[in-house]
């Protein structure tokens, strides 16, 4: 028996080496070779020597792949201008290479902010690029679980890909609820109800309303059991696909009830029980999902 | 009010050692986060184990100097290059990630 080894507790480099076949990680872009943020030193702040993002190859399960992962530790995963396009040319270079599938370890709170225009910039040529992989018919897959959660830029970076992965404890959602506290007031958002947060914006939720493909537990084993399950998981973008998506979530803007709390809108997708969803476990969460 | 500029302090110390590893890919370790720090070894010419500290926490030299020197002693290295980035991490977590960087050396 193997002791279980937490995800969100890994650091970005641990839970690459974890999740791909044994020593078959190669980097692009090593912290030996310096390739940090002009920027940050400029501010005060500390450079990291990879940027906060690791980059490269490796096998999993057999099959080339191109991974990368962001570092929740260091600005809170925020992506600069060469965070950003270290990302950008991964995923450029596996249009060339062609591998098998491209996976993004995803722990951010989006742009970071240190970094401004240059910033933006970079997540939205991250989202061109993605999207171009997705076009060349090659599967991007998103894990989501660090402590930092996925959010901001990086939460619709997630919801570009074509298949996305969370843990009960991992977070994916626009603005952060620090953001919508303090533009909106905490009697809309109070972001230290630590359950309201995770029923709004954590795997469970995001599992029951079909905006992320797969909900395990916070578990390393689990997520490399998932992101190879995930290889084969292609889903093809069309004009009929977009427009069945906008309809979908139109309806359910419409349908929400007033003020809801997450539990009703559980309860208005016809998930039985709703409100004992967040005391429930992954495996018990999945045999819920009705959307 | 500090008369000191904002900014990173940039600091060096240079170490004569005796124990020059073998060749070996550089090692990092930690992360560049509050009260936390990256350590990175890669190997160098010459004899010296030298250090170059990247801080966000300026005036600390003096302790910076004592900790690396007990590190030194720890492991007395030759032909090692030391880089770190520090956001404020205290000399018991710096002296931790310098020992967790030379076990990576040695157990890669």
């Amino acid at each position: 028996m193997s002791i279980s080894i937490s995800y969100a507790e890994c650091s970005a480099r641990e839970r690459l080496n974890r999740l791909v076949d044994p020593a078959t990680f190669h980097e692009w872009l090593p912290p030996a070779q310096r390739v940090m943020s002009p920027h940050l030193a400029q501010l005060g702040v500390p450079c990291a020597f990879d940027d906060g993002v690791v980059i490269g190859r490796a096998n999993l399960a057999g099959e080339p792949v191109f991974v990368a992962a962001q570092e929740g530790a260091f600005m809170g995963g925020g992506v600069g201008e060469v965070h950003g396009a270290k990302l950008v040319g991964w995923m450029r270079r596996a249009l060339r290479d062609r591998p098998a599938a491209v996976l993004l370890l995803a722990e951010s709170g989006g742009v970071r902010l240190h970094e401004a225009n240059a910033g933006l910039i970079a997540v939205s040529e991250v989202m061109r690029a993605l999207l171009d992989v997705r076009a060349a018919g090659i599967p991007v897959i998103v894990l989501i679980g660090g402590a930092n959660g996925c959010f901001g830029g990086m939460g619709i970076v997630a919801r570009c890909a074509d298949h996305v992965v969370m843990s009960d404890s991992g977070r994916l959602a626009m603005s952060g609820p620090e953001v919508i506290e303090a533009t909106h007031g905490v009697e809309e958002f109070d972001a230290r109800d630590r359950a309201l947060v995770w029923r709004t914006t954590g795997g469970k939720h995001r599992y029951l309303s079909g905006d992320c493909d797969v909900l395990i537990d916070d578990d390393m084993q689990a997520f490399r059991a998932a992101a190879i399950a995930g290889l084969t998981r292609a889903s093809a973008i069309s004009l009929g696909s977009l427009e069945a998506e906008h309809r979908l979530l139109a309806d359910r803007l419409r349908n929400a009830p007033e003020g809801a709390d997450a539990i009703a809108l559980w309860q208005q997708f016809g998930v039985a029980d709703a409100a004992q969803v967040p005391d429930l476990d992954a495996a018990a969460v999945r045999a819920l999902r009705v959307v | 009010m500090s008369d000191m500029l904002p900014g990173i302090e940039v600091l060096s110390y240079s170490f004569t050692g005796q124990h020059r590893p073998g060749p070996f890919s550089p090692v990092l370790v930690g992360v560049v986060g509050s009260g936390n720090l990256e350590v990175m070894l890669e190997p160098a010419d010459g004899p010296a184990c030298t250090v170059q500290v990247e801080t966000s926490a300026r005036g600390f030299g003096e302790i910076w100097q004592a900790v690396l020197r007990d590190f030194h002693r720890r492991h007395p290295l030759a032909g090692v290059r030391v880089s770190i980035h520090d956001m404020g991490a205290t000399p018991a977590v710096v002296g931790l990630r310098l020992d967790q960087a030379v076990s990576e050396l040695k157990h890669p």
